[in-house]
């Protein structure tokens, strides 16, 4: 046995702009035990709910996650609904749904970039960037934000879209799938990648259900766990395919996001199609009391907000279950005998997002 | 399998356009409904303080006594809140971003409005 | 919008580590260990699911009750429990990565065990 040897990686390292610290322990080159440590930009959000009516909570809820921002908005939301047994407007829902969606394009393309970047192939960074950029345009021209959307509320949403926009959405699809078309047959047939992804970061069908692993890193094991399923908002009226994959390698994750890409333009077809006409927002009175677990399918996975509220303008706790936390012991399953150089690639290849893990 | 799959893509890419644009020779894309920073209409604020009870961030503060209303820039994280909640409708939002500044600092705007002389009482405005 | 009844389980510290054992058995997925401050006691919500079906199990604590570890059953369970220690100051016996406090690094101690803070009407900075 040769001697053990600790290589620090992170907070700051090139592939990830987030702060997470992994203490590597190395034999050689393979690494043998990985020791994770967060913990560098906790901010206290859930503490902040004691000082924040439920109402406005909402625009601190959705500035949990700079990426899928409507999504922590919309899901706090429908939980606050579900305490207070708000019936919310069927026009409403489906619009959480296809800026849901949305979100889930925008995220799943940067993380492809960022993906491409991590093995080291900067034009494709480039080129999925390109692509995410009509996503973030389309939120832009119906929400007035670009990543921050700001348009949840309790009892609906701020915004409508019209229906000429919605039509004009639809044919702008379109282009959209023939990019991303154009971008994943890159990303899952060039033979340079899939040589640098195929068998890198194994981790089995058991081990990912037993260790907690949400959303494509458990769909690329082949555990097919899509919150969406559960019917949440208008998802009951859509058809939802699960995508999964069933090697449990780098490259199978970054298949599930690859075709997810293409499931949510269909969904957002198919909301565009049964959206129907009427108000997209309720009037609210009285403040919650009782409890509730929202769970929702966020890009990275399932979503957990559990509400308390005691009957007051004050809840008594959110806490915010994101997907990276439970998606950090299946990382370190997967890092355990690896090369020193996948590590990154990896990391990666989880959708790590530090901010909203710490809260 | 395929080899050169990306070679495709670059090649047309290099034929075209770029697709950033020169900000800031050229002005950057916005939309009708951007939200850039809260304005207000001084002549028509009625220091009610709703957009003081209803700011997440506590950004802005309204003085009846010295009558003005300022905002920190740099609290403000531009969620719509008081634009959507302000019952006479003084403060709009700008596309424009806020410009970068060196240090904080409070914008501060005296309000003008006064209040109508009525000589009946209804239609008085809260105050 | 149609969404299942979530049941919760009140049990006693004693029962946990049976009750963890029997969810593990039946195949059950750790969703999350989440801790709530109710007065001066604390709330620990333990969540499960299998195939969408979601349940909770929860004991109610005071402060100084030592609490056992269900990291033998789910070792995913590291990252709730060190978080439990790190923001609410519970103490959990048996971690398998115990990062006795350094998960967390937070300027007040504990920060979560502190006492709620009352706002009232028109109280800005």
């Amino acid at each position: 046995m040769s001697k053990q040897i600790i290589v620090p990686f992170g907070p700051q390292h090139p592939v990830l702009p987030e702060p997470i610290h992994l203490d590597l322990v190395l034999e050689d080159e393979k690494v043998v035990d990985v020791i994770p440590s967060i913990g560098y930009i906790h901010r206290g959000f859930e503490k902040l709910v004691e000082k924040r009516e439920f109402t406005e909570y909402v625009y601190v809820a959705e500035r949990t996650c700079g990426i899928c921002s409507f999504i922590h908005g919309a899901t706090y939301c429908q939980g606050i609904e579900q305490i207070m047994k708000i019936e919310v407007p069927e026009r409403a829902q489906y619009l959480r749904v296809i800026w849901s969606e949305f979100s889930r394009l925008h995220s799943h393309l940067l993380w492809l970039g960022l993906f491409a970047d991590s093995f080291g192939f900067e034009n494709l960074f480039m080129g999925a960037w390109k692509t995410r950029e009509r996503v973030l345009d389309f939120m832009e021209e119906t929400t007035g934000g670009r990543v921050i959307q700001g348009t949840s509320k309790i009892g609906g949403v701020r915004r409508d879209i019209s229906s000429e926009r919605l039509d004009r959405m639809v044919k702008d699809l379109d282009v959209l799938d023939r990019e991303m078309k154009e971008l994943t047959t890159i990303f899952l047939h060039d033979d340079s990648i899939r040589h640098r992804l195929r068998n890198v970061g194994t981790i089995s069908r058991e081990d990912a259900y037993h260790l907690g692993a949400v959303g494509p890193t458990a769909r690329g094991s082949g555990v097919a766990v899509d919150l969406r399923k559960t019917g949440y908002g208008a998802y009951d009226r859509l058809n939802v395919p699960v995508v999964t994959d069933s090697c449990g390698d780098c490259l199978s994750r970054c298949t599930v996001r690859a075709k997810e890409l293409f499931t949510s333009t269909d969904l957002i077809r198919q909301a565009a199609r049964k959206i129907p006409d009427g108000p997209v927002d309720v009037k609210v009175t009285g403040a919650p009391d009782g409890e509730y677990f929202m769970r929702a399918e966020q890009p990275r996975g399932e979503l957990v907000h559990y509400l308390k509220g005691n009957g007051t303008k004050f809840l008594v706790r959110s806490r915010i279950r994101t997907p990276t936390l439970t998606n950090i012991p299946p990382l370190i399953k997967m890092l355990a005998g690896c090369d020193l150089a996948d590590v990154p690639v990896i990391v990666l290849s989880i959708d790590p997002c530090i901010s909203c893990t710490e809260r | 399998m395929a080899f050169f799959e990306m070679v495709r893509t670059a090649l047309r890419t290099v034929m075209q356009q770029p697709v950033t644009i020169l900000y800031p020779a050229q002005a950057a894309k916005k939309t009708p409904i951007s939200r850039g920073h809260v304005m207000i209409d001084e002549s028509r604020c009625i220091s009610c303080g709703t957009c003081q009870r209803k700011c997440p961030a506590q950004a802005i503060i309204i003085s009846k006594e010295a009558k003005t209303w300022q905002i920190d820039r740099l609290r403000c994280v531009v969620c719509n809140s008081c634009v959507d909640t302000c019952p006479v409708k003084c403060l709009f939002m700008d596309t424009q971003y806020t410009a970068p500044v060196t240090a904080r600092s409070v914008d501060l705007i005296a309000i003008t409005y006064v209040k109508p002389p009525k000589p009946e009482k209804k239609d008085e405005p809260a105050q | 919008m149609t969404m299942q009844p979530q049941v919760t389980t009140n049990i006693e510290v004693g029962q946990l580590i049976g009750s963890v054992e029997r969810f593990r058995n039946e195949g059950y997925r750790l969703v999350q260990i989440g801790c709530t401050k109710v007065g001066d006691l604390y709330e620990i919500n333990y969540s499960f699911d299998k195939d969408y079906h979601f349940e909770n199990i929860r004991i109610t604590i005071g402060g100084s009750t030592e609490v056992p570890s269900i990291s033998g059953m789910y070792w995913n369970s590291f990252i709730y429990e060190n978080e439990m220690h790190d923001l609410f100051g519970i103490q959990v016996r048996g971690m398998n990565i115990d990062f006795k406090g350094t998960l967390f690094r937070t300027a007040v101690k504990y920060p979560f065990s502190q006492p709620p803070v009352t706002v009232t009407k028109g109280d800005k900075p």
